[in-house]
């Protein structure tokens, strides 16, 4: 019931955001920024934290997902559904492909073999200039306004906003069904024992595989989400750095736990934001901030309050 | 999900090939790892509802014979035969489908889980729900009663949200059981059920497998260093001794055999 509440009033909070965050010296886009980053993380943590695969090169499904609603714009048409739609379906279908490599590889290899399929998607957005900008980056497209109909939802910074705060909740109400359902128990009953659920007659790659997908797909559905925020994407959404960051920022808020990764990325974004107009050094700050989290919090900092409840 | 796939206990729909043949037999079976011969030339029949043990001393083959039959390992030569079916070249999902499920010497459980969420993952793949992205009201209230059905016939109640890596070592082997008896086991393998378990949790697991065989009619094969379990609750008794089986039969027989006593029980006693 807590919980419930908990919930509650988070939602509350991010529904009244370009409300309140000006008041305290931030802008709605920034809302925009942490929400996605958000999605992607938590999307990633379906495969990180709860199945327990070691995936570095996230990045490579999220960038995928903004050239792909951003190449939809800029070519195909002036939609932004059809972007996001597009988009989506690009870096998943990307991963879902990709999954038969990565599904048997363990540990480190796993790790490896991610990063190296990220860094691949990156080289080809770099080299494929003519379509992609190359390494400047793909502009010249702009999220276009939605009709319903008669009905007109202009995208202005906020109303942009209460999109991503749409796709933010879609987002997280399928993760949750997913993960308290038996799709779910079997992916933490693989990052627990592998070889125990194996012995139950789970043939655990498919399921590896399963959540690589959802991961890509969801990831990508985020990367769209960035994409239209900055009418912008560039290699660097595709970089193993960016992969990185992820996986600081799951680990910051808590891997194990549901909604650690929000935690993780506020910090990050935040900080990320605040600091680097301040130093250019912002990332030494972040890393410190890292460890200290690391040292005080082994398990995220809502690891720690939320040890049990999540995983049910 | 179906009433009947829940209540499946192993002695329902069974092929009538099982109820004459032997459950298991094992046909001249090997393994050998280069020039170790762990199991060598092993012939085995074991008929449904038996309550058998595999002794012999450390080193007997006895792990590596489970593992012949529960798919772990293929065999370098000879069969595995289920209810009258060669599965020697099934893989262990397939052979978990027709019933074999095993513990493990070492404890394997998921360790930051509850005692529940252990056995609930038995009991949903047990009805193959592992692919479902989403769960009804009804089928998690089926499900969790199923779930509280096994801990109360492994004797956990009350510790249902426990973490089970928190648990006594006695009690996390019950969960293993209990997680294995998700699987509606037709042929259940323990794999010393017992080892490094005090007296009262001893008894406690003593208890458990004589009840399976006698209240559910379960088909139990479990390996076991303790004489005074072995000769207190098998039916029939199964001496490995390097690789090979030294004999085979009655508790009595095989206290009496002057082979075992003179490779084996002497030693113990
Ligand atoms: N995977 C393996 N590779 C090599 N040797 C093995 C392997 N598994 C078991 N052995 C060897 O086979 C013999 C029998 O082992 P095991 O079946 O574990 O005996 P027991 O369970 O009766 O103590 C031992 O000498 C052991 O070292
Ligand atoms: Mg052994």
């Amino acid at each position: 019931m807590n919980r419930i509440i908990a919930i509650a009033a988070i939602w509350v909070a991010l529904v009244a955001l370009p409300w309140w965050l000006p008041l305290i010296g931030g802008y709605t886009a920034l809302g925009s920024k942490v929400l996605i980053y958000a999605i992607a993380t938590m999307g990633l943590n379906v495969l990180l934290g709860f199945t327990g695969g070691l995936s570095f090169g996230q990045a490579a499904y999220f960038g995928l997902g903004a050239y792909g609603a951003g190449m939809t714009l800029k070519y195909l048409a002036p939609s932004t559904p059809l972007a996001i739609l597009i988009g989506t379906l690009v870096g998943g279908a990307a991963a879902t492909l990709l999954g038969p490599l990565v599904m048997r590889r363990r540990g480190i290899y796993f790790a490896m073999i991610t990063i190296a399929i990220g860094q691949l998607f990156y080289f080809i957005m770099v080299r494929w200039n003519e379509v992609t900008g190359g390494e400047d980056g793909l502009a010249g497209f702009s999220r276009q306004d939605i009709h319903f109909g008669p009905w007109l939802y202009r995208l202005d910074e906020t109303n942009f906003y209460y999109l991503v705060l749409l796709g933010f909740t879609v987002a997280v109400a399928v993760m949750w069904m997913v993960l308290q359902s038996p799709l779910g128990h079997t992916f933490v009953a693989i990052r627990e024992n592998r070889r125990r659920i194996e012995f139950l007659g789970v043939r655990v790659e498919r399921y590896i595989w399963a959540a690589f997908a959802i991961a890509g797909f969801i990831t990508a559905f985020a990367g769209t989400l960035n994409a239209l925020l900055f009418n912008f994407t560039s290699p660097q959404d595709l970089h193993w750095i960016l992969s990185g960051n992820f996986v600081i920022m799951i680990v910051l808020g808590g891997m194990r736990s549901f909604f650690g990764p929000l935690i993780g990325v506020i910090i990050f974004v935040v900080a990320q934001d605040y600091l680097s107009s301040i130093t250019g050094n912002w990332m030494t700050f972040i890393g410190m901030i890292f460890v200290l989290i690391v040292l005080l919090f082994p398990r995220g900092v809502l690891g720690i309050l939320a040890r049990r409840v999540e995983v049910r | 999900m179906t009433a009947a796939t829940m209540e499946r206990t192993g002695q329902d729909g069974r092929p009538p090939a099982g109820k004459t043949g032997p459950l298991l037999r094992m046909d001249n079976v090997s393994r050998h790892f280069g020039t170790l011969k762990a199991v060598d030339g092993v012939t085995f029949e074991m008929h449904a509802g038996e309550l058998r043990a595999v002794i012999g001393p450390n080193g007997a083959g006895k792990t590596t014979f489970f593992n012949l039959i529960s798919g772990l390992l293929p065999p370098t030569g000879g069969k595995v035969i289920f209810e009258g079916e060669d599965i020697t070249g099934q893989t262990i999902v397939e052979r978990v489908a027709k019933g074999i499920v095993r513990t493990f010497q070492i404890t394997e459980v998921l360790p930051d889980l509850s005692v529940f969420e252990n056995i609930r993952i038995g009991v949903e793949t047990a009805l193959r729900l592992n692919a479902r992205p989403w769960i009804s009201r009804r089928e998690r209230a089926a499900i969790n009663s199923r779930v509280f059905e096994l801990i109360d016939i492994v004797n956990l109640d009350g510790k249902a949200n426990r973490i089970v890596g928190e648990l006594a070592h006695g009690d996390q082997r019950v969960v293993e059981v209990a997680v294995a008896l998700s699987a509606n086991p037709r042929l259940l393998l323990l794999d010393e059920p017992t080892a490094g378990m005090g007296d009262h949790e001893t008894d406690h697991m003593v208890d458990l497998i004589r009840r399976l065989h006698r209240d559910q009619g379960m088909t139990i094969l479990f390996i076991e260093h303790d004489m005074d379990i072995v000769f207190g609750i098998a039916q029939r008794i199964t001496v490995l001794d390097q690789g090979r089986v030294l004999a085979e039969g009655e508790p009595d027989a095989i206290s009496a055999d002057p082979r075992v006593r003179a490779a084996y029980l002497g030693s113990l006693e």
